[in-house]
């Protein structure tokens, strides 16, 4: 890859980061936009949570990852902390792969 | 905000942090593999600095694919940096500047963390402490597996692509007291899942912003 190659992607992707904070800004909003922009983010992360446990190259591939959620979904259901969380899912799928 | 709560979203920062950098380290090796050279391996991480497209460029490249073939999927996996920025809109204040220095930091990590928080100045310690974290480890990892080769880590044997989807569960999960969240969530994860075998990669996750529709009508419903 060229650097000319480099730098547009650089700025792209820099540019997609910034349509919130520096074009949008401080500019006031209606409300409902606000409401709006602020639940955004939540259908996007679950989203993300989904294709981060099932997407395998383009895939939906039931592994390790699977069982690994079923752990940490309970833990979250029963308020244990982010690190406790965490480390069980990663545990889990190191364990289950370990095994297999 | 306490020095207690301080305390723990440092530390939850820095675990995010140093497993980004194992996944860092696994870039590195993956780049200097598909042909780009050092410096252009570390100056990605810097200037593009989002790891799915990264890794989709180099994927691209390293497959023979030409820098055209390569940019498009990473922007596409990009894109939804450009949603998490506008969620955040009301956290990055300041000066056009510091904001635009900000703007560097939006990415997965750092909206899950920020938009954690109950209110907008501990959101604003939360992205910053995150992004910094997240930022030196990444770029520390990559230059490390871009050196040191091949054989320094495998973030799946440690567990670790199981460690993201739980972080963000767990980020998440507090979120879902608010009106029309557990809809929108529900619908988001729905709409990619569906959609993962059937588009090109990116486009699930840019879709999954359609479950906020969910959760506007669902909280109307409930109370009207």
């Amino acid at each position: 890859m060229s650097w000319t190659a480099l730098l547009p992607l650089a700025a792209g992707s820099y540019a997609l980061k910034a349509v919130g904070p520096v074009v949008v800004g401080r500019r006031p909003m209606p409300a409902g936009a606000i409401e709006v922009l602020e639940l955004l983010s939540i259908p996007v992360l679950a989203g993300l949570v989904a294709v981060q446990t099932l997407n395998s190259g383009g895939e939906l591939v039931v592994d390790a990852r699977v069982p690994a959620m079923a752990v940490a979904g309970v833990l979250v259901w029963r308020r244990a902390p982010f690190l406790v969380v965490v480390f069980a899912a990663a545990g889990t799928a190191a364990l289950l792969r370990l095994l297999a | 905000m306490t020095g207690a709560d301080h305390r723990k979203i440092a530390r939850t920062a820095a675990a995010i942090g140093i497993a980004t950098g194992t996944y860092g380290i696994s870039f590195g090796v993956l780049s200097v593999a598909a042909g780009l050279t050092l410096a252009q391996t570390c100056a990605m991480s810097l200037l593009v600095f989002t790891g799915a497209s990264q890794f989709a460029a180099v994927g691209v490249l390293g497959a023979g694919g030409s820098a055209a073939a390569a940019i498009a999927p990473a922007l596409l996996l990009a894109g939804r940096n450009a949603l998490y920025g506008l969620s955040l809109v009301g956290v990055l204040r300041g000066r056009p500047a510091s904001r635009a220095a900000q703007a560097q930091l939006v990415i997965d990590e750092t909206t899950a963390m920020a938009r954690a928080q109950d209110d907008a100045a501990t959101a604003r310690f939360a992205f910053l402490t995150t992004g910094i974290s997240v930022f030196v480890c990444w770029n520390a990892g990559t230059a490390l597996g871009a050196v040191a080769g091949r054989g320094l880590a495998n973030p799946a044997a440690l567990g670790l692509d199981a460690m993201f989807p739980a972080a963000f569960l767990a980020l998440v999960a507090p979120q879902l007291r608010r009106p029309g969240a557990p809809a929108a969530a529900v619908a988001g994860a729905v709409i990619a899942t569906v959609l993962v075998p059937l588009t090109a990669a990116g486009v699930p996750i840019l879709a999954s912003a359609l479950g906020v529709v969910a959760g506007l009508v669902a909280p109307r419903r409930a109370s009207g």
